[in-house]
């Protein structure tokens, strides 16, 4: 196959198709080494402290965090959004970039996907436990019942519980179908035991053979087209949960795209941040190059300039809307007292990201890295913006007040992301980080032996 | 070969083991178990598979509700009763109803049949039930300690009264006694006993007051105050809204007198001179500020000017323009001005008296025939009985419900004059400072446990009827006198009798004999006798020159004064010990639980202080708080709080202020000149329920000038009109086929007492949260008066609007709620169903008015999660449970609630009506806060009738919505504010 010569090899090194196997197989044999039991220690011990704080939330009651009358979603519903955001980057590389062809997708993808379903999980806990009757949250299924009570359907909320288990549903399945090849090499290199037969079973009896590839092939591409609106759709609805509401700074019909390209930049800047750290925790330094890191560079430019020309777009609105309240929520948030937050949120995602446009930089793993965090903080900190700064400030002033997060948010926050690297931990133990099928089907046309060998 | 055994029974005889067998069998069917059959096996299987059942279904302990064995005649279930009687504090007298459910006061509403309340009641007044339930109450009678019977206390003082030594008295020392049937008891005990000394102690002095008048009128009275007479209002000092003498009375009569809702053309005008930012000031169409050692030198400045005009040869003197322009206005209105001083001063009063005599306002807006008899204090009398009780002249001393060792230490002088007296008795319904340095506890019932009887003016009376039976062991202190003066009867007959004597006339009686009198009397709670009037006074002038001379005639230097005043849900402190009073933000300052230091921003500006900064004055540390309005030299700080023995709420909340009063003239005088103040460096937090006091320019409270409304009665409501323009929907509106429940709300007649907001609490379990919680916005008011200041710091205009939901066409919360928990009823109420919510809290957020509270913590104790409970005001104890309202949910943890237009009234009446097959009639239904207001501003109706007074309202050109533009469509609908002054002139 012709391969122009200005493409980059996605897989560098002298690499067979048993070698590329080898070398992602490696970090699941032998004993795990002491960063690994360290990195999930530290983990679990997050873990726990943020079960503990959910329990001391559920237990007093919501009073044990900073909210009020005027303020009543703080840290966690923008944890919510934040994590919802993050699990963005995965669907969007597997089904979007799989749709478009794009082969660079194949290195990365198995690992977007896990954080993708990683982070629906750390989102999907937010909305129960800020519920105040947590116990009564099934409420919210429409269910048949005795009483004749049915859920309200012009509710943006009910539509975020469909939106993110179907989201949950669908990533969940997608990443599974793309594990199951992966799972039957893994389990015929594995000698007779109890882990044998758990990957036989994991496996569905995978053989490799043509129809099991064929079928493989189109459920993929099913479930990428299931998958691909999805991406749209379910930060769309998270978006409503504001655009649909009065409150100045929430009522906005730009909230849809914005959010789902802000939620692509975060996503993308998580997995950048991983990425980083993996390949080289666990030698995967040829299989992610610097071409991966460029293409994915760039998607952050694009989204997050969009993102950038929505902040924009939302002053330019609220001065010409000519509406008091809406003007005010802005001023508000540029020079009000949170006005740290806003310019916080103004720098790391509309200014640092800038810096992609210059070649060295997106081609620089450590500058990335650390640009990638500035992004994660700066996408918190937009649902931070969004979300306290419009409540604390609405249409009354009698009502006005000041928000800051307990001790027991902050418990929570922490605990997502124990539980966040608890799954990711066990996930580079027990399942393959790069997709070794997909990767070795790309071997032929992109990695550098073969590329060289066209010339 | 070896036998081996394997048990016992191998190894025994066969013989002696069948025997055994046998002996069991009686005790067992062992024998039989051979003999089982399948059919056995069945029958065991079903019957335990049964009783197991049973025995699951009988898990919970079995409670049973015993019903009463004879049925009072007066109880049903579910139904409440009414009872008419009286409030009293020693301060207030307000005519009442209790609402009575199962055996249980539950509510107090003001009795509509006094003409001078309307059935109105103030915060307080409200509020007073709840200290039935205070579990601080004191419970038994103890001597030095020791719980002691009844009979033993008789025994003992019969003893004691029997061998009196006569060189000593025996003093009894009760607020102002406005019971003619104890007035009556009193002498006659005073009759048995002659060294029974009476004495009158009132917890806040107005005696100078009386004494102004017994210069000017030979008599020492408290005169009525008709404010609804008065053209023009020029009060001193004096919150009579708020705090002053009688501010149920004078709230109906002021805002009756400013109304505009039925084409009125004149509205009265209100000019306030002021120290501190008051509840009266805040409401006034100008206000100056004026330190409060000015007082003296404006009234006399305004007694020259009034004087020079009227006639009477004075030497000219400039005073300040302001008094010029005021005297001006004053003698336009001449017998139809009143002015009023809220000073404890016997200068100032009597020149106030003065000034209205000069303006013919005697027998006009000020009835000196027929006087209040509210504080009979003497301050100089109490003088006089501390130095008896020094000279070891008293020999026991009752303190009934008087607790002179909070209200008036002064310097632990009374203290020290109290442990000189060797019998102390302590006749309380409430823990106080006094009773603990008494050796006789003797608790009384709290009034609504008990009989007595009142006569406020002269030919007015009401009774108080006890609305449960006493709680605890307690005795009225009647009782008590009469049972050591060995009085026939109880003191329920007592009043009869004196009724029947002395009440019950060919007037009254309309041809009814006394029973029927006494009965249609204890209904009605009020009796009327309009030929019983009283004295008539003549003005005879007092020396002018002298009390001129002795009012500071010159403006004041620089120095700092302290300012002490009632605050208006706190007052004297004697009802500190109730959370529903301390949560009750003070309407100024908005802030509840705590008094503070109030100084004014330029000031504190020049001092470096902010609010929350604690400061220390004369000793005392209290916050700061930075209130606009107030006079620059001046610090203000609420009395009342401090109370080191009230009982479980009020222990060491805020500090006492009280040691500060001295003496001047004789009189108690609450403005201390000359007084230190420094910053300690510490800060505290003060539990403030508002925190932004501005409108920011937004159109929420609307308002205008009298001139601009009688020119267009739109003025200042253009925007209504724009936004009515626009009125448009895509989707479908709702249908209101029977009735739509609206409510509109008159900002020109809004005082904003908070009376409102207690009855709402009251009336709709709403928890108490304390001070912690109010610090970090978690109060739970249904409805809030929110108050903006607009204009110069230093002495801003201020707006007040009372906020509940606003029950929107257009609700923003009911479309956000996922699981429909909040929904709108065919009659256009904004229902909440506690049961189905989940605690989103969404539709909170999306309510443009925040009217919507959510359940932090489990306040009520509703929860049933253990050990979570957040109640520092012990509401959750059950005690304080009874006074719940069995008609309203209390609320779980983790749920949204908010204002249901009281739906259980709403419901209540309609059955009514249903069950007597009759329509609905307009103003049938009150709302709680409709119905305690005194200012009438609160109106509830059905806008689909028509003729409603809330569809009249409604075409008023003053209403509109708040935050209309949003299309919310609120059936809660507001009429602008009318500011009586001119727009382009004002006084200062």
């Amino acid at each position: 196959m012709y391969v122009s010569p200005v493409r980059e090899p996605l897989i560098s090194g002298e690499k067979s198709y048993s070698k590329v196997t080898e070398d992602i197989y490696a970090p699941m044999t032998g004993k795990p080494g002491k960063l690994w039991f360290g990195g999930l220690t530290l983990a679990l011990i997050a873990l726990g402290f943020g079960l503990f704080s959910i329990f001391i939330t559920v237990w007093d009651g919501i009073g044990t965090w900073g909210l009020d009358r005027t303020i009543g979603w703080g840290w966690g519903i923008t944890n919510f959004v934040w994590w919802v955001g993050i699990g963005h980057a995965g669907t969007f590389i597997s089904a979007i970039l799989l749709l478009f062809r794009q082969k660079w997708r194949t290195s990365i993808n198995r690992s977007a996907e896990a954080m993708t379903i990683f982070a629906v999980m750390c989102a999907g806990l937010f909305p129960l436990i800020h519920m105040g009757r947590l116990p009564l949250g099934f409420f919210i299924f429409p269910y048949p019942n005795t009483r004749d009570v049915w859920v309200n359907f012009n509710s943006p909320l009910l539509w975020d519980v469909f939106a993110i288990s179907t989201y949950l549903t669908v990533s969940l399945l997608f990443w599974y179908m793309g594990l199951i090849p992966d799972i039957g090499t893994i389990r015929d290199r594995l000698k007779n035991g109890i882990q044998k037969k758990i990957y036989a079973f994991l496996s569905f009896g995978w053989t490799g053979s043509a129809r099991h590839w064929a079928r493989h092939e189109s459920m993929s591409l099913i479930l990428a087209g299931l998958a691909a609106p999805l991406v749209l759709s379910v930060h769309t609805i998270v978006s409503f949960d504001f655009a649909t509401s009065v409150i100045p700074g929430w009522h906005t019909t730009i909230f849809p795209p914005y959010f789902v390209s802000g939620a692509v930049f975060s996503g993308f800047a998580m997995v950048l941040t991983l990425m980083i750290i993996t390949r080289k925790a666990i030698n995967l330094e040829d299989y992610i190059t610097k071409a991966h890191l460029e293409s994915m560079n760039k998607i952050i430019i694009a989204t997050g300039s969009i993102v950038g020309i929505a902040y924009i777009t939302e002053l330019f609105i609220a001065w010409y809307s000519g509406v008091v309240y809406e003007q005010y929520a802005f001023v508000n948030r540029a020079f009000g007292p949170y006005w740290w937050a806003y310019w916080i949120m103004m720098t790391c995602n509309v200014i640092t990201p800038q810096l992609f446009w210059i070649k060295k930089i997106r081609r620089s793993f450590a500058a990335t890295f650390v640009i990638s965090i500035f992004v994660n903080i700066g996408m918190w900190f937009e649902r931070f913006v969004i979300i306290v700064t419009s409540l604390h400030r609405d249409f009354l002033p009698s009502s006005w007040s000041m928000y800051s997060p307990t001790w027991v948010e902050v418990g929570i926050y922490i605990g997502t992301f124990g539980l966040f690297f608890t799954l990711f931990f066990l996930f580079i133990r027990f399942f393959p980080v790069i997709a070794i099928a997909e990767v070795k089907s790309v071997l032929k046309t992109s990695s550098e032996k073969f590329i060289k060998k066209g010339k | 070969m070896k036998e081996y055994w394997r048990s016992l029974e191998d190894l025994l005889p066969a013989e002696e083991a069948t025997q055994e067998k046998k002996s069991s069998v009686v005790l067992s069917d062992s024998a039989d178990s051979s003999k089982n059959t399948r059919r056995d096996f069945l029958k065991y299987f079903g019957f335990s598979i049964a009783s197991a059942a049973v025995l699951a279904g009988c898990e919970r302990p079995v409670k049973k509700a015993i019903p009463y064995l004879i049925q009072p005649e007066e109880v049903k279930p579910g139904t409440a009763n009414y009872y008419a009687s009286t409030f009293y504090d020693g301060a207030e007298m307000v005519p009442i109803l209790v609402k009575v459910r199962d055996g249980r006061p539950i509510k107090i509403e003001g009795n509509d049949l006094c003409q001078m309340t309307g059935g109105s009641a103030s915060a307080r007044v409200q509020a007073s039930l709840l200290n039935l339930y205070d579990e601080s109450r004191p419970t038994q009678p103890t001597l030095d300690g020791n719980p002691i019977r009844w009979e033993d206390v008789d025994d003992k003082l019969t003893e004691t009264l029997a061998s009196w030594d006569d060189t000593k008295e025996f003093v009894i020392l009760t607020p102002s006694i406005i019971s003619p049937s104890t007035k009556k008891l009193l002498a006659d005990f005073k009759a048995k006993f002659p060294f029974v000394i009476h004495e009158t102690f009132d917890a806040f002095s107005y005696s100078a007051l009386r004494q102004a008048y017994k210069q000017s009128f030979g008599k020492a009275i408290i005169p009525s105050f008709r404010f609804d007479q008065a053209k023009l209002v020029v009060g001193f000092n004096a919150d009579f809204l708020g705090t002053w003498l009688q501010p149920t009375v004078f709230g109906r009569q002021y805002a009756s007198a400013r109304k505009l809702t039925e084409g009125q053309r004149e509205m009265m005008r209100h000019v306030q001179f002021e120290p501190i930012m008051t509840l009266t000031g805040s409401n006034a169409d100008e206000r100056i500020p004026m330190a409060a050692s000015d007082e003296g030198y404006c009234l006399n400045s305004l007694y020259l000017a009034i004087a020079k005009q009227s006639g009477l040869m004075v030497a000219a003197v400039k005073g300040p323009d302001v008094i010029d322009k005021i005297a001006d206005e004053l003698l336009a209105c001449r017998g139809k001005s009143l002015v009023v001083s809220g000073t404890n001063d016997i200068g100032i009063q009597t020149l106030v008296v003065e000034i209205n005599h000069l303006l013919q306002n005697v027998g006009q807006t000020i009835m000196v025939n027929s006087p209040v008899n509210l504080y009979q204090g003497d301050d100089t009398a109490y003088d006089a009985l501390l130095a008896r009780m020094e000279a070891n002249k008293v020999g026991a001393v009752m303190f009934w419900e008087t607790n002179p060792v909070y209200h008036a230490p002064l310097s632990s002088r009374t203290e020290e004059a109290i442990k000189k007296v060797p019998v102390r008795l302590a006749v309380q319904s409430q823990q106080t400072e006094t009773a603990l340095l008494c050796n006789y506890q003797l608790p009384a019932p709290h009034f609504l446990e008990r009989w007595d009887d009142t006569e406020l003016v002269d030919g007015v009376y009401t009774l108080t009827q006890p609305a449960i039976r006493p709680l605890f062991k307690t005795r009225t202190p009647q009782e008590n006198l009469m049972a050591w003066a060995g009085f026939e009867g109880t003191y329920y007959d007592f009043i009869k009798l004196s009724w029947k004597e002395n009440v019950y006339n060919s007037n009254l009686s309309k041809g009814k004999q006394f029973e029927n009198f006494w009965k249609v009397s204890l209904r009605d709670g009020i009796v009327v006798d309009t030929k019983k009037s009283g004295e008539t006074l003549t003005y005879s002038s007092a020396n002018i020159a002298s009390v001129m001379k002795n009012n500071s005639s010159a403006k004041s230097s620089n120095d700092l004064e302290l300012v002490l005043y009632q605050s208006v849900p706190i007052g004297d402190g004697t009802l500190a010990n109730n959370p529903w009073l301390q949560e009750l933000p003070e309407p100024v300052s908005r802030v509840c639980w705590d008094n503070y230091v109030s100084v004014s921003p330029a000031f504190a500006a020049l001092r470096g202080w902010s609010q929350g900064d604690v400061v220390d004055v004369n000793g005392l540390e209290l916050p700061v708080l930075v209130q606009p309005g107030q006079a620059r030299n001046t610090l203000a700080v609420a009395v009342g709080y401090g109370r080191s023995n009230a009982g479980r709420v009020a222990s060491d909340l805020g500090k006492n202020v009280y040691p500060f009063v001295t003496l001047k003239n004789g009189h108690r005088l609450y403005t201390i000149p000359k007084v230190e103040a420094v910053a300690t460096g510490g800060t505290y937090e003060l539990a403030a329920t508002q925190s932004h006091h501005s409108m920011e320019g937004r159109a929420l409270v609307r308002e205008t000038t009298i001139a601009e409304y009688l020119e267009n009665p739109a003025a200042g409501n253009e925007m209504h009109e724009k936004v009515e323009k626009l009125h448009t929907t895509l989707y479908h509106e709702h249908e209101y086929k029977g009735h739509h429940w609206g409510m509109v709300i008159d900002l020109n007649s809004c005082i904003g007492c908070n009376a409102c907001v207690v009855a709402c609490s009251a009336e709709n379990n709403v928890p108490v949260v304390g001070r912690n919680e109010v610090r970090r916005s978690h109060e739970m008011h249904w409805l809030r008066l929110d108050r903006y200041y607009a204009g110069d710091t230093d002495n801003p205009e201020v707006v007040r609007q009372p906020v509940m939901c606003q029950h929107c066409d257009n609700a923003p919360c009911e479309n956000v709620c996922p699981v429909a928990a909040t929904n709108h009823s065919s009659e256009g109420i904004n229902q909440m169903a506690y049961n189905r919510c989940i605690g989103t809290r969404y539709c909170n957020n999306n309510c443009p008015y925040k009217v919507r509270r959510f359940n932090w913590y489990d306040y009520t104790g509703a929860d049933t999660i253990p050990n979570n409970r957040v109640d520092p005001a012990g509401m959750t104890l059950d005690l304080k449970r009874m006074v719940l309202n069995p008609d309203v949910t209390v609320r779980a943890k983790g749920v949204i609630e908010k204002c249901s237009m009281c739906i259980q009234r709403i419901q209540d009446k309609k059955l009514t009506a249903k069950k007597d097959g009759r329509q609905l009639s307009d103003g049938e239904i009150k709302t709680a806060c409709q119905q305690t207001c005194p200012a009438d501003a609160i109106t509830f109706g059905d806008m689909n009738d028509p003729n409603s007074k809330v569809s009249k309202l409604l075409k008023d050109a003053r209403q509109y919505g708040l935050l209309e533009e949003l299309h919310t469509l609120p059936s809660v609908v507001y009429l602008s504010k009318v500011r009586n002054k001119d727009k382009n002139k004002t006084l200062s």
